[in-house]
């Protein structure tokens, strides 16, 4: 325990501004785990992984000499189709299934991800650097690397895209409409199946694009993804389905939460408090509801 | 009746014979009977009360450093002894390390047991998904936290008491084949005579409809509770046996191994055919002899075998062994089956 945190202000400005930037992007893979869930009715344990793996898109663009920037447009691009392959070969088969059926089937999924990328790219932690430099602020008691302030400026940039996207589009619509009500949806036309393969694809574009600022930003890991996961489903049970505000603000909450356990409980602890959070959280909302005599759907 | 009792003596008396019929797989075979414990209790929640659960790992882990730190704990400082890592500055006598395993059993089964109880009534109101995901928090959440903690090793890990001077090898590998051996006739047993009380029927209640059982005057999460409390039981029995037998505790890696361990009990399970006596038992074993084919002859694909095995069990096979031989035998268990419908659904099909 440690609690220089409050004995020093630009400490905790400083925990609150990293908190707000990292959360920023937890609320981008937030969305596209509400998006599934919305419309498709299941929970992807694998989400962490797709992260991920955009993540290592953007560090070989790296490598090879390209700045992992036009990652953030690589990796969605990639990452689509490979969401889609994967709605083709497992998950239009646990759609209609029982939710455990799809939490079993994608940490299934999950554990292929993780050691494949283990095989592919090897062990090591690895970032992409981008060179951004940083920027010192209230003479030079808080850091704040300028690839934190670019990540957070991106995907509030592709959020929006998102959202009006969402609105606007005839997909979009097909997509909104087949979360309300997939069975009216499709006596009035919508080819449901399109629909989810494209939602699905879509989610693992967002991850595509988290992962990819994440390489930038932070370091990435074959191993590191089950967390991502646990924190997005965090975020969307907080928030509810459907509530972008809430996602977003939510997010950020989760965010500067996490920097102050960092500081507080010391770095070893971070997972251990998100997952204790999450935790905490489901049995408040248990205790909350059952008060109503109502539970969780 | 007598048919079935014929079949229990056989597997007793290849059950006591097998370390000495396969004297090279006696560390196997231990392994496998932990590997149906866990199974069997897995079955307990999420096959009868419909309860998915990923964080049984929870207890198991938790027993596991039980039993360690009370054998340790009980004759020598407990830091001491983390502290000095695989360097033994102090030996158990044999009649100090039985005293030890014996209490330490003991204790990994009574707390986790206490544990699961004094959780249970927040986490059990949860239903469906938001349980698995809260158990899946749980087991992770108790891996990195152990992980941090001083006097049980941290992150280089806890060397449990090396087996005293007596027999050498051999002796060993009998000692924990007959405990593990043990700990399995002994969950059978409870289990089975479970399952013939009103108690399962009340399980299977809460499992196909809660809220019609409630109303019907059942105390659900009493009965919930007490479920869960057998599991942890049984689980963190399993724990301290496995603790012994693979002599190092590494807190992500061999206690709270959510990646390994906690699905195998899963997968187990629904191999074998949740909600069924037998599943979990046929199950674990196919599961053993797949594994460990895996494990020797293609090492380094093993989690890639995993996942696969994962999504294809759950996709394709989620009704299991004993399902699917319920539906091509029901005659065999017990239900009634009139000719002529079956006829008409064949030729429907």
């Amino acid at each position: 325990m440690d609690f220089m945190v409050f004995q020093y202000p630009m400490i905790s400005v400083q925990a609150c501004l990293d908190g707000v930037l990292l959360g920023i992007l937890f609320a981008l893979i937030a969305y596209g785990m509400a998006l599934q869930w919305g419309v498709m009715n299941i929970i992807n344990i694998a989400q962490g992984d797709l992260v991920i793996l955009g993540g290592y898109i953007a560090y070989f663009m790296y490598l090879y000499g390209i700045h992992p920037a036009w990652g953030v447009i690589v990796a969605p691009i990639i990452m689509y189709f490979v969401g889609v392959g994967l709605y083709k070969l497992v998950i239009n088969k646990v759609v209609d299934r029982d939710l455990f059926i799809s939490i079993l089937a994608t940490f299934g999924i999950s554990i292929l991800f993780m050691q494949l990328m283990n095989f592919a790219f090897g062990a090591d932690v690895v970032l992409a650097n981008s060179g951004y430099g940083t920027t010192f602020l209230f003479e030079s008691a808080v850091v704040l690397p300028n690839s934190k302030i670019f990540s957070a400026f991106i995907s509030i940039l592709f959020a929006i895209c998102l959202v009006i996207y969402m609105k606007k589009s005839k997909l979009g619509r097909a997509i909104r409409a087949t979360a309300q009500n997939a069975r009216a949806a499709k006596i009035l036309g919508v080819d449901t199946e399109k629909v989810y393969a494209a939602t699905f694809g879509i989610n693992a574009a967002l991850c595509g694009v988290a992962g990819a600022l994440i390489s930038i930003t932070f370091t990435i890991h074959p191993y590191m993804g089950l967390p991502y996961t646990i924190r997005s489903f965090m975020i969307v049970i907080v928030a509810g389905l459907g509530n972008l505000p809430g996602v977003a603000l939510s997010g950020m909450g989760l965010g500067v939460f996490e920097e102050f356990a960092d500081y507080i409980l010391g770095t070893e602890f971070r997972i251990g408090a998100v997952f204790l959070l999450l935790v905490l959280i489901l049995v408040y909302r248990r205790f909350k509801l059952s008060r109503k005599r109502e539970y969780l759907k | 009746m007598n048919k079935n009792l014929i079949l229990y003596a056989a597997i007793l008396v290849f059950g006591i014979t097998a370390p000495f019929i396969f004297p090279a797989f006696k560390v196997q075979l231990s392994i496998l009977c932990v590997l149906i414990v866990l199974a069997l209790t897995w079955n307990i929640q999420g096959g009868e009360m419909g309860y998915n659960t990923f964080g049984n790992i929870l207890f198991y882990g938790l027993g596991m450093y039980l039993c360690a730190s009370v054998q340790v704990g009980m004759f020598f400082p407990l830091a001491e002894w983390t502290e000095s890592g695989g360097e033994k500055t102090f030996v158990h006598t044999p009649a100090e390390f039985f005293q030890g395993m014996a209490v330490g059993l003991v204790v990994a089964a009574v707390v986790p047991t206490i544990v699961a109880g004094l959780i249970g009534y927040s986490i059990l109101g949860l239903r469906g998904h938001y349980f698995a995901i809260c158990t899946l928090g749980l087991g992770v959440a108790a891996g990195e936290i152990s992980g941090g903690i001083e006097i049980i090793g941290a992150g280089q890990g806890f060397t449990t008491p090396p087996f005293p001077d007596v027999g050498g090898l051999e002796a060993r590998g009998e000692f924990f084949y007959f405990l593990s051996f043990m700990a399995v006739v002994l969950t059978f047993t409870a289990v089975r005579a479970i399952y013939s009380t009103r108690f399962k029927l009340i399980l299977n209640a809460i499992r196909d409809n809660e809220d019609k059982a409630e109303a019907m005057g059942i105390q659900t999460m009493k009965y919930k509770i007490i479920g869960w409390m057998i599991s942890a039981f049984f689980c963190g029995l399993a724990g301290g046996i496995m603790g012994g037998l693979v002599g190092y505790i590494d807190s992500t890696d061999v206690a709270f191994d959510g990646r390994e361990m906690g699905v195998f009990m899963v997968l187990m399970a629904i191999l074998g055919g949740k909600g069924t006596l037998w599943g979990p038992v046929i199950g674990a074993t196919v599961f053993h002899i797949f594994k460990e084919g895996f494990w020797t002859f293609f090492l380094g694909w093993q989690y890639v075998a995993l996942g696969v095995l994962i999504v294809v069990i759950v996709i394709y096979f989620p009704e299991g062994i004993m399902g699917w031989l319920r539906e091509k035998y029901p005659e065999r268990f017990g239900e009634v089956v009139d000719e002529a419908d079956r006829k008409a659904q064949v030729e429907l099909k």
